[in-house]
């Protein structure tokens, strides 16, 4: 620790001249090496990659800070990974016996170690750095720019690449009638879900009457296959700490909160370090940068609900209630939290704000498409090549996205459909593939934004199946206030249950149809509203596969268990007997080099010859 | 307080954890100026000390913030964080998120609820493992995912998860003092 790092910052220029500090100090080493410790890569061992990394180092009397755990790099298909610098090499799934040359060749010697860098699988070129890579050359990062390059654990990293510098130039040079326009010109819009305008959020919050008012930021990222929120609040904590101080400058309030989902601690833990830290650098409490200006965030943990992610709720849940949503024709920043003007954003929302004051709204605005600026943060995940996170453009098309970054269908299979928007989201098939991918045009084929899962789904995937998924999500998680949520969704979700299991009936869609209606129309939160949205958006798009469940009792993606056959192939069977050895109904037979046969009559369809086939034989027809 | 009496004279022992169970509310209730906002992450931090919600510590909280209990008991029953009754020796977590669905975690779940008769958040009867599935780990790129005692496994299958299973070691009924771990 140097003394500036001891002391708080008095003045604007403290802060300056703590950066110049720590840009003209001399790196740690010739060479340092980041790795990464996002979820998927810490689920695959990095942090016994950075520790061996962190042993070698001491071995040959390097610094210690020569190696550094880094947030998300987004790409978690090819975790962990691993960059050296200079010279930007990444090496993709790095396991610990990898360490060792990775430390004598390149950290040591200079030398790239070849077969750990990313192999393109169709040219079967090596990408050395980044940039070389298919799955980040489209992509253009703005909130995810520092991710997997600061240590989220260290202020000084977050200064250094220029962290807090628009919080000093609001506060020093900027009124917050200012920030506020400068918010509002830039069109930013809430990427929580709603895309509300942030700027016009923030003008009516300082405009209600009433104080204190309240700055809250939405960190209850419940969506299932979403994690964007999570790696920003992971890998860059403090650009959201900076986003909320300077959304409460504009809004004058003095008190924030962040909700962060309980299945993250991660994130918690550098949540409350980088507060920490910041209180201790003047960069939130009392009187920060010496400008007289007064805020602090407190932290809150989720109980583990998903309609908390619903801001009326999320605001029940810090009061220490139940997260029951209510009506919203009493606008929350009016009356939110406590009852008081409350302005809440999301957390990608907050990291987008530093940037716009830095860079300035015209420079924002010039991202993105008409109604729709900047970037968004997608996880692509679910039956792509390249799972992972990534930052796109506005207006990127789906195919762009689908597979020029994330690689096409996994297993070369054909491409069916993809799921925005989370559980109340909905699928697109692959017509609209060439649509251009922005908060109006996704609302306009039938699904969202949303928060920014992007689920790619196969021909393998039943559609009747993803809406009955998300329909037992929605009736889970619905906090049962409201008669039109609580009951219609149950309701929904018995008819889809029959449908899939091969009992449907023709006047079911009919039926789920009004049942949709009626959650819109009459359900008390955006989660009710929407909850038919998986529903209606797979009936518009994939109505055949609803019918053949109904009429010809028959799954075409062969999910539905008892809606497909199995037979086994005559010319791949090896007669090895494993499946009839294992079936529980004793519907197989055959003997030694005669391919087995299944007795259909008997069969109940329970998929255990399949799963017991060593050589694939076994087919759903 | 009638309960501890009801025997007619407390045990030293029963005195002393609820001296003990008194301090620990106490504190937790200080630690956070006995701000009933705060009411949730004090049951967490009291989940978090003694592994689950007993309903005499409940008690005992919703006397010192002067609330029912009966509103404890709806935060406890509305968040799916929150457990009424002692954890298993082990904890195992499902993911059953989107992905992880698709790529049969249903089947999964299903599978541990009969093999090991454990309901979704509740405990298997030897005690050896609470089971919880839960909606999204953020860890997509590993699907479909089991998290045991923090460990992960990726790409888990129904034969791999019962062998995971059946492979945790099941220890002597819990040993005084390790619990608060």
């Amino acid at each position: 620790m140097t003394v500036a790092a001891c002391k708080r910052f008095s003045a604007p220029a403290d802060l300056e001249r703590f950066r110049d500090e720590l840009r003209r100090r001399p790196p740690a080493a010739a060479r340092t090496v980041r790795v990464c410790i996002g979820t998927g890569c810490t689920a695959r061992g990095s942090h016994k990659v950075y520790e061996l990394f962190t042993q070698a180092l001491k071995e040959v009397g390097a610094k210690a800070e020569a190696a550094k755990c880094v947030g998300c790099h987004g790409f978690c298909e090819r975790g962990p990974i691993v960059v050296v610098q200079p010279g930007d090499i990444l090496y993709q799934r790095v396991e610990e016996p990898d360490v060792a040359e990775i430390f004598r060749e390149t950290i040591m010697g200079g030398r790239v170690v070849e077969r750990l860098l990313y192999e393109d699988p169709a040219t079967k070129a090596r990408a050395r750095t980044s940039a070389e890579i298919p799955f980040y050359k489209a992509q253009q990062r703005i909130v995810l720019a520092h991710n997997g390059e600061i240590d989220p654990k260290r202020i000084e990293d977050y200064v250094a690449v220029g962290g807090y510098s628009a919080l000093a130039k609001a506060l020093a040079t900027m009124t917050p009638e200012e920030v506020l326009s400068e918010v509002e010109k830039s069109g930013l819009r809430g990427r929580g879900g709603g895309g509300f305008p942030t700027g016009r959020k923030w003008r009516s919050c300082r405009e209600a009457p009433g104080e204190p008012k309240y700055v809250i930021c939405n960190g209850d990222e419940g969506d299932p296959g979403a994690f964007m929120d999570r790696s920003v609040m992971e890998g860059n904590p403090h650009s959201v700490i900076e986003g909320m101080i300077i959304g409460a400058y504009a809004v004058g309030s003095r008190q924030g909160y962040l909700y962060v989902r309980n299945e993250y601690p991660l994130a918690v833990e550098h949540l409350k370090l980088a507060i920490a830290q910041a209180r201790e650098f003047g960069l939130l409490g009392e009187d920060i940068l010496g400008t007289g200006f007064e805020f602090d965030i407190r932290i809150n943990r989720g109980g583990g609900a998903f309609v908390c992610g619903e801001s009326t709720a999320l605001m029940a849940s810090l009061e220490g209630r139940p997260g029951e949503p209510r009506a919203k024709y009493v606008h929350t920043v009016e009356h939110g939290l406590w009852d008081k003007p409350s302005n809440l954003n999301n957390v990608e929302t907050w990291a987008n704000v530093p940037a716009i004051l830095n860079n300035g709204s015209g420079w924002f605005a010039a991202i993105g498409t008409a109604k729709s600026k900047g970037t968004k943060v997608f996880s692509l995940v679910g039956e792509v090549v390249n799972t992972g996170l990534i930052e796109v453009p506005m207006g990127m098309t789906l195919r762009q996205i689908i597979f020029d970054i994330g690689g096409g269908v996994k297993g070369g299979k054909a491409f069916k459909g993809v799921q925005t928007g989370g559980p109340s989201g909905g699928c697109i098939p692959a017509q609209f593939l060439d649509a251009p991918v922005d908060f109006d045009e996704l609302t306009r084929l039938g699904s969202m934004m949303g928060s920014g899962g992007m689920i790619v789904m196969s021909e393998d995937t039943c559609m009747v199946n993803v809406a009955r998924y998300f329909t037992h999500f929605l009736m889970d998680e619905s906090c049962g206030k409201c008669t039109p949520c609580r009951e219609g969704l149950a309701q929904m979700l018995a008819i889809l249950d029959r449908i899939t299991h091969g009992e449907g009936q023709p006047g079911d869609i009919d039926q789920l149809r009004k049942m949709a209606g009626l959650l819109e129309g009459a359900a008390l939160c955006a989660l009710g509203k929407t909850a038919a949205n998986p529903v209606m958006s797979t009936l518009r798009y994939f109505r055949q596969e609803y019918d053949a469940h109904i009429i010809e009792k028959r799954c075409p993606a062969k999910q539905c268990r008892g809606l497909f056959r199995y037979e086994i192939s005559v010319e791949r069977c090896k007669a090895c007997g494993l499946c009839r050895k294992h079936c529980p109904a004793e519907a197989i037979s055959g003997a030694k080099k005669t391919p087995h046969v299944i007795d259909q009559q008997k069969c109940t369809r329970c998929g255990m010859c399949l799963e017991k086939c060593p050589f694939d034989s076994v087919l759903k027809v | 307080m009638n309960r501890w009496f009801a025997a007619g004279q407390e045990t030293r022992r029963a005195r002393e954890k609820r001296m003990a169970d008194e301090t620990l509310v106490e504190e937790i209730v200080r630690r956070y100026d006995g701000e009933i906002g705060m009411l949730i992450p004090m049951m967490q931090d009291l989940q978090t000390a003694c592994g689950y919600l007993a309903v005499d510590q409940l008690k005992r909280l919703a006397e010192k913030l002067e609330v029912p209990l009966s509103r404890l008991y709806a935060v406890a029953t509305f968040y799916s964080s929150f457990r009424l009754a002692p954890k298993g020796q082990h904890e195992v977590t499902l993911c059953v998120g989107t992905v992880c669905h698709l790529k049969g975690a249903g089947a999964i779940s299903e599978m541990i609820r009969e093999a090991f008769k454990v309901e979704a958040g509740g405990t298997t009867p030897d005690g050896l493992f609470s089971f919880q599935p839960v909606n999204c780990v953020g860890a997509c790129a590993l699907a479909p995912v089991m998290i045991v005692n923090g460990k992960y496994y990726d790409g888990v299958s129904k034969d791999s998860v019962l062998k995971i299973l059946h492979g945790l070691p099941l220890a002597e009924p819990a040993v005084k003092g390790e619990g608060n771990k």
